[in-house]
């Protein structure tokens, strides 16, 4: 059978000339007609080369059309039926849509736009019911996303190991503990071996702050963030602020208190940027050892009586005390650090009567929250955080694999 | 007959003499045979090889008091010889180096070897520096008179602080014997531990763990104590605080006769250059505020701050390709010393004639070095500046064995042109 890349190829002169049309090595042009499971294209041209390749014929006076690149296929006749709209060449292959998200990573929530993260939870948003109904969507099939975590997680990894799985993606999972990480082998000799297997999407979690940045400069695929030492964890972020849109229709205009070790958190970093980027008014709420006084530059108030920084809040947000990240003493004793900064109703009390409590969890009961306030069903939305988590998850595999170079490709095959 | 070289038309700057003036200079058997400003001024003499400046410095070769060379240990990052090589391609000929070898150098046989290593070279003085304390690992001092008498120039743990005062206390003590000098890399560790950049918004932002400026003006003041009580020399490394360097400051003022040095990276840069965890601004000292690094170019304009040394560290990627918290701290910067130091001179802190002071006749007075001097008799290290020579700094094109410089795509002002070594022409710049 010819397919559409032979006989685009055919019309141009053989692989050499297209090759030199197109500016890529002469192998990737005979890999357009292997088989999919031989490394190749099945027969297909990736879009991203059409329009490259129809002005270059045009200059050497072969008459090449969109039609060629579906030649022998259904979509050829659907084609040349349909009528004809002359689109500039440059828009073939990039649709411009301002409020996509347009980064081939997520690494962070610090830079990115309003626009951007109201995408995000839109698209969230609507895999929420999916996710209820346990259907699952083909929308990454043939995708795969690898689990990387060096540092010990249970909720994440399974959260995006689900959400992978319901939009049709294989999941691997990378076990640090197994793996030559504990022989010795650098982050970035990690990554390098890691993206030699062509996967799509890693997921990773470290321990060090920045690492993670570190490794998506070394890789071709697609990498999301699921926790860098004390800087960033934007899914958590996402989800937080899916969980409060859902219940208060908003997040512009609300006053959210970040309480507890905000200085080794990295769920604080990302919500704070999520929730001041969005219009919110974030507190950061906790004992002068654990909330550095910096912080204020990244526009928050900080209390250290946890009475006056939950006066009239609308979201309570609980952090655990990071005690794998704190070398020495940063409070005197969990006793202590309860009896002022954790949260009880006597506490709850000053925020608004229909503030929500939220904790991105392990919740250690009785160290940072009382165990009736983080059971209160009309107030806590714990287990709903953990919920929208995977539907956040869904949308961010979605959203970053939709700017991998091969996607587009992909897309049109 | 010896051979004899002349370097005419010369704008002659020998900080140590007080001249700034146009002139020219004879070589003779690998001394400095004459200078003036009347010399040759009828011409030269047949048998004599002439070098024409061009109206460019002529002003002695650089003086370099703190650069690392990881020679014995970790070569593949630097050796003597590519220190060497990169230290005349910026101007400078002699190096005092730091003790942090593997081995330390706190032996006798190990400051022999490095004066040897350096004299192999031929292309540069190498004076080492010896651990005060055996494996700088701060708990027993080294054999301070014996090292001393092999040649080690004065004492220090390097990169290392030396946290006890009993033992400081001791060792400042001891040292008078000997008027050996002490050099301390001002930094209160317990405050340090853990930290990776300045305290601060940044460190915030990033998620990483700060180290307070506090902590460099507290070893200070500790330290200060203990000098005045024991009489002896002290010299504070690579200073990045104003409340360090006012603490220097005020010392000064009260008579004690302290010195410090800083190192370019503190005026030439701030915390920003981070950016998003570039390890390769990762430094001990850590890169400071802005306000920091003002009062650190005030400090160097009032005198506070006696000398600008290198800092070089070289580190290779194995070292510096790392999560930000793992990667090890330093920076190269020989070979961009005298670019950075002319920067003072072209935003008008210092004259030219201090600019180039506080990298030749300070650090050669400081440390009782026979270098850093244009006078008759002296050894003929010389360096030919154009001073106002636009050039960007390529870190591809640098002679170092090593990579990590912070200066990569600056543009700057100011080259050296040509090295002299003992008399011979050692470096050359291309289109010189």
């Amino acid at each position: 059978m010819l397919d559409p890349a032979t006989h685009v190829i055919g019309k141009c002169g053989g692989p050499d000339a297209v090759a030199e049309m197109v500016g890529i090595h002469v192998s990737n042009v005979h890999r357009w007609t292997y088989p999919r499971a031989r490394g190749g294209t099945d027969g297909r041209i990736p879009a991203r080369h059409h329009a490259r390749l129809i002005a270059e014929a045009a200059r050497r006076g072969i008459t090449l059309v969109p039609e060629d690149f579906f030649h022998g296929t259904e979509a050829a006749a659907a084609l040349s039926s349909a009528p004809r709209k002359r689109e500039p060449a440059s828009q073939m292959t990039q649709p411009a849509d301002p409020t996509r998200f347009r980064h081939r990573h997520l690494l962070g929530i610090e830079g990115l736009s309003s626009d951007e993260i109201a995408y995000l939870l839109d698209r969230a948003n609507g895999f929420v019911d999916m996710s209820r109904s346990r259907r699952k969507a083909d929308l990454l099939s043939g995708l795969s996303v690898m689990n990387l975590f060096f540092e010990d997680s249970t909720r994440t990894r399974t959260s995006f190991e689900l959400a992978a799985l319901r939009l049709g993606a294989d999941v691997i999972n990378m076990s640090v503990a197994t793996s030559s990480i504990q022989k010795g082998e650098s982050l970035i000799d990690t990554a390098l071996t890691l993206n030699a297997m062509h996967p799509d999407v890693l997921v990773v979690r470290h321990p060090h702050s920045g690492a993670v940045e570190l490794l998506s400069q070394k890789v071709t695929c697609s990498v999301i963030n699921a926790g860098d030492g004390s800087h960033e964890h934007p899914t958590q972020a996402l989800l937080d602020a899916l969980t409060i849109r859902r219940r208060k229709g908003r997040i512009g205009g609300l006053i959210v208190a970040i309480c507890g070790d905000v200085a080794h958190s990295r769920v604080a970093r990302s919500n704070i940027h999520l929730l001041t980027t969005m219009g919110a008014r974030v507190r950061v709420v906790g004992p002068p050892t654990l909330v550095p006084r910096s912080m204020a530059r990244m526009g928050v108030e900080i209390f250290h009586d946890m009475r006056q920084g939950l006066k009239d809040c609308d979201i309570v947000m609980m952090l655990r005390l990071q005690l794998e990240r704190m070398h020495g003493t940063y409070v005197p004793s969990l006793r202590e650090n309860f009896h002022f900064y954790g949260l009880d109703y006597d506490k709850l009390a000053n925020a608004k009567p229909d503030a929500l409590i939220m904790h991105p969890g392990p919740i250690n009961r009785g160290v940072e929250i009382d165990t009736a306030v983080a059971d209160d069903v009309e107030r806590s939305v714990i287990t709903e955080q953990v919920e929208m988590g995977v539907a956040v998850r869904m949308a961010c595999l979605e959203a970053v694999t939709a700017n991998l170079p091969w996607m587009d490709a992909r897309s049109r095959a | 007959m010896t051979a004899r070289t002349a370097f005419i038309n010369a704008r002659l700057i020998d900080p140590a003499n007080g001249l700034d003036a146009k002139g020219a200079l004879l070589v003779e058997s690998e001394r400095i045979a004459d200078v003036g400003t009347a010399l040759f001024r009828d011409g030269v003499p047949s048998g004599i090889e002439t070098i024409d400046c061009k109206g460019q410095v002529l002003a002695p070769g650089l003086v370099d008091m703190r650069a690392l060379v990881p020679e014995p240990g970790e070569t593949h990052k630097e050796s003597v010889a590519s220190a060497a090589a990169a230290a005349v391609a910026g101007g400078v000929t002699t190096i005092v180096t730091l003790p942090n070898t593997n081995p330390v150098i706190d032996d006798v046989a190990l400051v022999e070897f490095m004066i040897e290593r350096g004299r192999e070279t031929g292309l540069i003085n190498l004076f080492p520096y010896a651990a005060l304390t055996v494996g700088t690992k701060g708990e027993k001092l080294t054999e301070i008179g014996l090292l001393r008498e092999a040649g080690a120039i004065a004492f220090t743990d390097g990169t290392r602080a030396i946290a006890d005062p009993v033992l400081l206390r001791r060792a400042l003590a001891y040292s008078t014997s000997w008027d050996a000098l002490i050099i301390q890399h001002p930094e209160e560790p317990s405050l340090a531990r853990g930290g990776q950049i300045n305290d601060g918004e940044y460190a915030t932002r990033l998620g990483l763990q700060g180290i307070p400026p506090c902590a460099e003006v507290m070893m200070i003041e500790r330290d200060l104590h203990l000098v005045a009580t024991t009489g002896a020399r002290y010299h504070a490394a690579h200073v990045s605080t104003a409340m360090g360097i006012d603490a220097i400051r005020k010392a000064k003022a009260r008579g004690m006769k302290i010195t410090c040095d800083t190192s370019p990276h503190y005026f030439g840069l701030n915390e920003t250059a981070i950016g998003n965890y570039r390890t390769f601004a990762k430094l001990s000292p850590p890169l400071r505020s802005e306000d920091d690094r003002k009062a650190v170019v005030e400090g160097l304009r009032d005198g506070t701050i006696d000398v600008i040394a290198s800092d070089h560290n070289p580190q290779d990627p194995d070292s510096k390709r790392l999560p930000f918290a793992q990667a090890m701290a330093g920076a190269i910067g020989l070979e961009t010393l005298l670019p950075i130091t002319l920067e003072l001179y072209h935003n008008k802190v210092l004259s030219l004639g201090a600019a180039i002071a506080k990298v030749t006749s300070a650090p050669a007075r400081l440390l009782g070095l026979p270098a850093g001097t244009l006078t008759r008799g002296a050894r003929a290290d010389l360096v030919v500046i154009d001073p106002d020579r636009p050039w960007v700094i390529r870190e591809d094109a640098l002679a170092s064995k090593s990579r990590n410089t912070l200066f990569d795509s600056r543009p700057v002002q100011g080259r050296c042109q040509r090295t002299v070594f003992g008399g011979r022409t050692v470096h050359c710049a291309k289109d010189a």
